[in-house]
């Protein structure tokens, strides 16, 4: 009764995943494996010279007769077929690809280096020092993404406000936009605050006595970190990893507005697929299928990691 | 008792965000002693226990550990161990490496590690649970962890905050016998805060009775419990009536509209005193001239005796008796002058109000 019940109550869930995460995932799939091909009416398939040369005839032909357009039908029909000509041609992006793992990943540890001692400070202030240090955490994250960015190109240009002050010494002007360091800056910018509520979720469960417990057996503060902090933290510290590894992997638009196009991502190649001029879903969805793929097991490599410390653990 | 100072308190005081909470405390600790802090809820017994431990720097006062000041002396760097109010095990460790974490930070061979461990988990009964969860264990097992990973490292004192606070009555016992075992056997010092007094007397060498931030009474349990300083004492060791009263001159008290011949002396003429009675001194016997007579109101079945409820006057008295009398009979209150306790009044209105609170809604003696 109850079991059925409960799986009642699922239904809409359920509903839900499959029609926005499924089913566009098995599209994804399906523009990967596919590509678009000509044949004749009798289903041969035809090659592309072939094809254009048997159109532009048609095409004359219809000229000259004065064919209405409604009654012009091609002798070539496109048709989709089954490929991996798209999955391979990923190989040619590899360079990308892996220009936009290496900074996703320095993007990452420099967003956990910054985030862990803050998080750890907040989590031991005062609880209502705690709240506001996340609401100022957070405060940017409510500002649109478009325009937290866009005021970081004002802030990077190069008659920006940096380079001005920096002119009032005379120093400068610097080449700060468009470069590899503007777009990770972007990143750490835009996905720190995923950092940071993570590992403060973690943390604040880390009674005060465990620590003090360390210290009374002897340990320095150093100590504490490390043999206590540190391995409570292990959860928080995976999961703020991929919280903030992922996104900063895919994302396009920082790249195309901090790096000004000198740094293509895979997230660019991915968007120029889709709207930009290079229109090609099927080589898209490729790529995407691709960098889903190497998350995926990236995660799994981390959670595997999490489950291993998390055997003593029941926060 | 008073060949080695371990550890001396002058003068601490201690407030947080503007409350005092310690008033000036005064207190030696001898080596290999059994002390208990013992007093209610918020008298200051955890913060008196973490300014030795370390963990709060009082406001004034000094701090000596073997006549050495040490009030800015990190927790880590003292000789003394902690078993926290709430056990505080690591739980990110099983039980061995729990005990061995003070080990580890003095970078011990690993042999002598394994060596120390096993000893001390033999001393707390806990052979065969290295390799447990500590999260996974009972409070008294998680209990008697907090222990050996406390006395690993060899303390000279031991500091124990409430550790039985959350353990069942039966494991209650057994733990003290054990807890007070482990401290012979070692030798070494005990600082054991409880709020249970019967605790205290069972355990300790001596009873450090607290209440609103002072220290009320020091002594062993027999001087607290038979020879209480004031009636905020008498009262919280052991059950009492408290009677307002007034010292005619030695050996002469007036209260409960009487007068009574005692064994107390040097008070001022006509000092206004507070009389105490322990229930389980007084006799019930029939009604007379020679002694105060009342209507029994109650009569409660407590196991080993009856407590019985007798209204004489005003005061209610309560009584200790293995025979129960009927209830609405008249009764004689019998006691001898023993049995009377002279304390000179409090002079802090606050205690007689901890007091009160300790009373609960029970009709109080004092007015
Ligand atoms: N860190 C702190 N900040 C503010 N107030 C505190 C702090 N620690 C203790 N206090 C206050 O000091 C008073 C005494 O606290 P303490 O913990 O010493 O009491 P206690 O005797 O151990 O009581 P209990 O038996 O309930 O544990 C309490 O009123 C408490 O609220
Ligand atoms: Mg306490």
């Amino acid at each position: 009764m109850t079991k059925l019940r409960s799986r009642l109550a699922a239904g809409p869930y359920m509903a839900w995943m499959i029609i926005f995460m499924i089913v566009p995932l098995l599209l994804i799939a399906v523009f990967a494996f596919t590509t678009t091909a000509p044949f004749d009416r009798d289903g041969n398939r035809l090659e592309e010279e072939e094809a254009a040369l048997i159109m532009e005839e048609e095409l004359a032909e219809w000229e000259e007769n004065e064919v209405p357009l409604e009654e012009r039908e091609s002798a070539v029909v496109e048709k989709t077929v089954f490929t991996v000509q798209n999955i391979l041609e990923v190989n040619k992006y590899m360079p990308t690809m892996l220009n936009s793992i290496w900074m996703a990943l320095v993007a990452t540890v420099i967003c956990l280096v910054i985030a862990y001692p803050l998080a750890f400070m907040i989590s031991r202030m005062h609880f209502v020092s705690q709240k506001m240090m996340l609401m100022l955490v957070m405060l940017p994250m409510w500002m649109n993404f478009l325009l937290r960015t866009y005021a970081w190109m004002t802030l990077l240009e190069r008659n920006g406000l940096i380079n001005r002050f920096f002119g009032l010494f005379g120093m400068g002007p610097f080449e700060m936009i468009n470069t590899q360091g503007a777009v990770i800056l972007g990143m750490i910018y835009n996905y720190l605050p995923f950092m940071i509520l993570p590992l403060y979720s973690v943390m604040t469960k880390i009674d005060n006595t465990t620590i003090e417990a360390a210290q009374d057996l002897g340990a320095s503060r150093l100590s504490v970190m490390l043999r206590v902090v540190v391995p409570l933290s292990v959860p928080g510290i995976t999961s703020g990893i991929t919280a903030v590894f992922i996104p900063s992997v895919s994302t396009g638009i920082i790249s195309r507005m901090l790096g000004g196009g000198t740094n293509m991502l895979i997230g660019d190649l991915i968007d120029l697929q889709f709207l930009g001029n290079a229109y090609n879903p099927n080589l898209g969805s490729a790529i995407s299928l691709v960098l889903m793929v190497f998350i995926l097991l990236c995660m799994s490599i981390t959670n595997a990691f999490d489950e291993d410390k998390e055997g003593g653990m029941l926060l | 008792m008073d060949k080695n100072k371990i550890i001396e308190l002058k003068g601490i005081s201690k407030a947080f965000n503007g409350e005092q909470v310690l008033k000036s405390v005064d207190l030696d600790i001898h080596d290999k002693e059994f002390v208990t802090f013992l007093g209610p809820s918020g008298c200051g017994k955890t913060t008196t226990l973490r300014i030795i431990g370390g963990f709060v720097t009082p406001d004034s006062g000094e701090v000596l550990f073997n006549g050495k000041k040490v009030n800015h002396v990190p927790p880590y760097k003292r000789p003394v161990n902690t078993v926290f109010q709430k056990y505080a095990l690591f739980p990110h460790l099983n039980v061995y490496e729990n005990v061995a974490f003070g080990l580890r930070l003095k970078k011990m061979k690993e042999t002598e590690i394994a060596a120390k461990v096993a000893e001390m988990l033999d001393l707390v009964n806990l052979r065969g649970y290295e390799k447990r969860s500590v999260t996974l264990l009972s409070g008294g097992q998680q209990q008697r962890v907090a222990i050996a990973r406390a006395l690993c490292n060899e303390p000279k004192v031991l500091l124990l905050d409430e550790p039985l606070g959350a353990l069942d009555l039966q494991l209650r016992k057994e733990m003290q016998i054990e807890l007070k075992k482990i401290q012979q056997r070692l030798e070494i010092t005990f600082i054991y805060v409880t709020h249970d007094q019967e605790e205290a007397l069972t355990m300790s060498d001596t009873v450090v009775v607290m209440n609103g931030g002072e220290i009320q009474q020091i002594g062993t349990p027999q001087d607290i419990y038979n020879e209480p300083i004031n009636a905020f004492v008498a009262k919280f060791i052991g059950e009492s009536n408290i009677l307002p009263g007034i010292m005619h001159e030695d050996y002469k008290v007036e209260f409960a509209g009487d007068n009574f011949v005692c064994v107390d002396k040097g008070f001022r003429p006509l000092e206004p005193v507070d009389v105490v009675i322990r229930p389980e001194d007084i006799t019930i016997c029939p009604p007379s001239d020679t002694v105060i007579n009342g209507l029994v109101e109650s009569v409660i079945f407590k196991g080993v005796h009856y407590e019985i409820m007798v209204r004489a006057y005003s005061d209610l008295w309560k009584i200790h008796s293995t025979k129960a009398p009927e209830v609405g009979s008249v009764v004689g209150i019998d006691f001898t002058p023993e049995d009377i306790h002279i304390m000179r009044k409090m002079e802090n209105s606050e205690d007689y109000a901890a007091l009160d609170h300790l009373n609960g809604e029970e009709a109080g003696t004092i007015d």
